[in-house]
């Protein structure tokens, strides 16, 4: 059975002006509902705002005495401005963890790609694959400034090689992350898969170039969401075969082939 | 814990005020627990175990929230609306969160109702709850052939959505218009056999009452009420509607206050039982609807905040009963004391 649990809140750090990097100790949920990295959490965030607010999880662990979940999430609106402010001690309402992660191989060699606020469950795939047989991941990820960078210094512990680029040229690369990808793929073709997160745009070119080179794409959308487990049906997202999907349930990930990239 | 009545209900000279039919009332000697108070209700001939249903459109088929407790807790279901074929339902963004409620525009996104008989209904049967199947048609002709098919396959009560997007007269036409609602009323009730007709009514009028009436007369069996009440929020910096339709319906505790008058008004112009729903997110919420004439509750958008909104509704309720020393709930339908 599936719970809704009051999580204390163990760790917090400031990645920037407004990034936070907190974790939970979350009882039994990740040894019970963990399916893969990109999985999320659903929060609920004061008595100001009625509806919770998904985000997704960075890392977790099954651990002594209760398991740890970490989420990387930024001050948007009232809700995630109500959750960064929360102290190490405090409780949170949680549901977890909810939807489907990234399918991985652990025999297997990956392209990771993020964008933005879509880097905390790529850092997680980078952690879970660190270990593979075929080596560590490369992790290709974005940012609209050097000052908006976050869990490099993870993702260089975690991953074979991080390349990340910035929309002003602060730092790395100038320009969107799916000209990187395909520089990458132009000198190195040996990738089993992509895995990518970050906003639509990004994932649709990052698709296209997956296609172009071959190379199978797993990506992790995002809808306006309601009740996180399958049963409002509000975010619904379009697939190429005209039905509609849901998020929160059939994912938040999905092969990039099934995905309506212009619905 | 034994508390006499007085220290469990400061006011007990005013209740027996407002409780002289009340056979329940109990002597001043006994105390109530919550295991002694009688939850079960009679909504138009179906008895339910508590007055708790989760609302259309909140709660899916129940496989969901069923991961998170056990269904038999609940006193029924009214399932996500039906119609007669599959439905993909709208583009995203479908929600939209309000000062303390939500406007959604899902658009009836459903698998058709003989998808519903065939993989659903037997899931819900392995439960100890009523289901009540909602639905929604193009036509009149189509609420006539759900209701055949449903009244076959076995279900408890039907509950006519009137207020559905897309219908031949257009728009909430046979919400709005009481000639239109009787017409949907008459053909459900003509080819639903022995299963209850509850009608769903929507809020987007100028007098509910008008329509209850009209409803009423055709041979309802029940009415269930508020449906969401139409609106719209606005990005200001893209200038953007927030919901890809421009419009949608709004609901949650923000709507709490409309739906208690409404289901006030008509249960003083009609006799019929009421379904009242509408925000309900707390026992005294559920409360003030059964005080305002429902005889049932259901909880909606609570769930998508807690997903044991329900069961504390259920449980609050039972307080509420304790408090005021009422041995059956059902004993709060329509003990409102109007000025």
């Amino acid at each position: 059975m599936k719970v809704e649990r009051h999580c204390k809140i163990v760790r917090k750090d400031w990645l920037n002006r407004d990034t936070v990097y907190m974790v939970m100790e979350a009882g039994d949920m990740v040894r019970t509902s963990w399916r893969g990295p990109g999985q999320f959490i659903h929060i609920k965030c004061g008595d100001g705002v009625l509806l919770r607010r998904p985000i997704s999880i960075c890392s977790c662990s099954c651990d002594t005495p209760e398991d740890l979940v970490s989420i990387v999430f930024e001050a948007r609106g009232a809700g995630t401005q109500w959750l960064i402010h929360r102290r190490v001690g405090d409780e949170l309402d949680i549901l977890g963890l909810l939807g489907n992660g990234f399918q991985i191989d652990k025999a297997c060699r990956y392209l990771l790609v993020g964008g933005g606020i879509g880097v905390p469950p790529i850092r997680g795939c980078a952690q879970y694959t660190q270990h593979n047989q075929r080596g560590k991941s490369t992790a290709i990820v974005g940012f609209r400034s050097k000052e908006r960078a976050i869990l490099l210094n993870h993702l260089e512990e975690e991953c074979v090689k991080v390349l990340p680029a910035t929309d002003d040229g602060s730092l790395g690369y100038h320009g969107y992350v799916d000209e990187l990808v395909r520089h990458e793929l132009e000198q190195d073709g040996d990738y089993d898969a992509i895995l990518a997160c970050g906003p639509k745009p990004m994932l649709k070119n990052v698709a296209e170039a997956a296609a172009q080179f071959g190379i199978p794409c797993q990506v992790s959308m995002e809808e306006r969401m309601g009740c996180g487990v399958g049963a409002c049906l509000v975010c619904a997202c379009n697939m190429a075969d005209g039905s509609r999907k849901h998020v929160c349930k059939a994912g938040p990930v999905f092969d990039a082939k099934e995905v309506d990239w212009n619905g | 814990m034994a508390e006499t009545m007085e220290s469990c209900f400061p006011h007990a000279d005013e209740v027996q005020k407002y409780e002289q039919t009340s056979s329940a009332f109990p002597s001043g000697e006994e105390s109530l627990s919550p295991a002694s108070v009688d939850l079960s209700v009679n909504l138009a001939g179906m008895i339910m175990k508590n007055p708790v249903v989760v609302a259309s459109g909140t709660f899916g088929f129940g496989r969901e929230y069923g991961q998170f407790y056990d269904l038999s807790e609940l006193g029924g279901i009214c399932v996500k609306g039906l119609t007669l074929h599959p439905r993909e339902g709208n583009p995203s963004p479908r929600i939209a969160e309000t000062p303390m409620g939500i406007l959604n525009s899902v658009g009836l996104q459903n698998p058709g109702v003989d998808s519903f008989i065939q993989m659903e209904l037997p899931f819900l049967r392995q439960y100890n709850l009523k289901v009540i199947a909602n639905i929604s048609g193009n036509t009149p002709e189509e609420y006539g052939i759900m209701c055949e098919k449903l009244d076959q396959a076995g279900v408890d009560m039907i509950e006519v959505n009137i207020s559905c997007p897309n219908v031949k007269a257009g728009g909430l036409a046979y919400g709005t218009q009481p000639k239109l609602a009787a017409e949907v009323t008459r053909i459900a009730k003509d080819h639903a056999g022995q299963t209850p007709v509850m009608v769903k009514l929507s809020p987007n009028v100028t007098d509910v009452t008008e329509i209850a009436k009209a409803v009423a007369d055709m041979g309802a069996d029940a009415l269930s009420l508020i449906n969401t009440l139409r609106g719209m929020r606005i990005d200001v910096n893209s200038r953007r509607p927030i919901l890809k339709m421009n419009t949608g319906g709004l609901s949650g505790p923000a709507v709490l206050p409309v739906a208690v008058r409404m289901v006030w008004e008509t249960a003083q112009a009609v006799q019929l039982p009421i379904l009242g729903m509408g925000g309900v997110s707390t026992g005294e919420d559920a409360a003030q609807m059964m005080l305002a004439g429902a005889t049932a509750v259901a909880v909606g958008t609570a769930c998508f905040v807690d997903p044991y909104a329900p069961l504390h509704v259920r449980d609050g309720l039972s307080q509420v009963a304790i408090e005021q020393g009422l041995i059956h709930i059902s004993k709060l339908t329509g003990g409102i004391r109007p000025w």
